[in-house]
């Protein structure tokens, strides 16, 4: 599971009314690297909630990313920033691990890298 | 030239999960039908709801990757064999998607409202009693409930939350879901609507839907519910195409 992906999800349990962003407990994370796409960085960065996705990458153990959400424009000109929102968004995986939900705590597992957001019947 | 859709040999299995089947390959055959639309659309999310093998998806990969390499593409699945398989299949072809064990798009709907440019889905359709839709096992890949309008009744609103203005959802169904009231209902939502595939097997009779915001439809749509009124001119365009649909029930056979 990549980041990108993180900073979609959220809790989906009944009830739950602050279910982002989910914690990340790590167990093993792995880098692919892939290539940059320009493009698709910069059609992507206004859905990026900044402050979750800065967290979750320092969690991963990246901390490059600048605490505050650059300016668009600095996605059109500056390939050192480029290059960093790519890695965090892109290359690092959670391959084992658990998402947990901010609310009730509850825990939902990443397998192969796969999240397992099934809910329990009580949940729905 | 590379290939366009994954190999059925480098598709992984598992008893558990549904193997690529005619629906599967009706769903890639419209893709690729409408693969110079898909390309000028440039989309930047890219959606399967049930992946079962990876097929679709990783076909779906294979066929816009060389041109479009800056889409990203998502698969769920709520079986737990089904995402293991998928991922397999897309490694095997060298691609990627972003798996999730979930139903539908659970957890995804707040944070990827309006921002998927594409949705495919293959649902489960297939006409069974209720108590038999969404059990574990393979059982869940078709059974569809009353109609076989079960699963597929909860994914149409959930894709027109996600899509994005631009958004397009491709859909197999079975006639004895009634493709014609689907179409219609979608309509109401503001999508306009056209097969992209039929084809008629021994035991069933698959369509392959389009739906795309149309914003005369939505303009449209919200006459229709202040005043009921006569069919706007697009849907009749549709009906006479859509008038063969009987309904019927059928089982799938693979
Ligand atoms: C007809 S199979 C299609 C599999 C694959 N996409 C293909 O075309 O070969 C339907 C798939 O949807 C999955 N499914 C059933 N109900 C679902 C739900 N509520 N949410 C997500 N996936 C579901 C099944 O597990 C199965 O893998």
């Amino acid at each position: 599971m990549r980041l990108l992906t993180h900073n979609m999800l959220s809790s989906n349990i009944k009830g739950v009314t602050n279910g982002f962003p989910l914690r990340i407990e790590a167990e093993k994370v792995v880098e692919k690297q892939v290539e940059i796409n320009h493009d698709f960085l910069r059609n992507i960065f206004p859905k990026i909630e900044w402050k979750a996705f800065v967290d979750a990458s320092r969690i991963l153990g990246y901390a490059e990313l600048p605490e505050e959400a650059p300016e668009p424009s600095v996605l059109e000109s500056d390939h050192e920033f480029l290059g960093k929102f790519h890695h965090a968004l892109l290359e690092l995986h959670i391959e084992e691990g658990a998402l947990v939900c901010p609310e009730t705590g509850r825990k939902f597992p990443i397998n192969k890298g796969i999240p397992n957001m099934l809910l329990h019947e009580d949940e729905v | 030239m590379p290939s366009r859709s994954a190999q059925i040999r480098l598709v992984s299995s598992h008893p558990e999960v549904y193997e690529p089947c005619d629906d599967s390959f009706a769903l890639v055959d419209a893709l690729l039908a409408d693969r110079t639309n898909l390309l000028e659309h440039r989309p930047t999310l890219c959606m399967e709801v049930g992946c079962g093998s990876g097929y679709v998806i990783t076909s779906l990969a294979l066929m816009l990757g060389q041109e479009t390499p800056e889409i990203q593409y998502i698969a769920t699945d709520t079986n737990p064999y089904a995402v293991r398989v998928t991922r397999e299949t897309l490694e095997a072809h060298g691609v990627h998607a972003e798996l999730i064990n979930t139903d539908i798009a659970s957890g995804l709907e707040n944070r990827l409202a309006g921002s998927l440019d594409v949705i495919v889905v293959n649902p489960p359709y297939v006409p069974t009693p209720e108590d038999e839709v969404g059990r574990e096992g393979i059982a869940s890949a078709w059974a569809g409930g009353e109609n076989g309008r079960r699963v597929i009744d909860k994914i149409l609103p959930i894709a027109n939350k996600l899509l994005s203005k631009r958004g397009w959802l491709y859909m197999v169904t079975l006639t004895a879901n009634n493709p014609s009231q689907i179409c219609l209902q979608m309509r109401e939502r503001g999508f306009a609507s056209r097969i992209v595939v039929q084809r008629s097997t021994e035991e069933e009779s698959l369509h392959v839907i389009k739906f795309w915001r149309d914003f005369d439809i939505q303009a449209d749509a919200k006459d229709v519910v202040t005043t009921s009124s006569i069919l706007p001119a697009r849907v009749m365009d549709l009906l006479p195409r859509l008038s063969f649909w009987r309904s019927g029930s059928s089982n799938n056979s693979c």
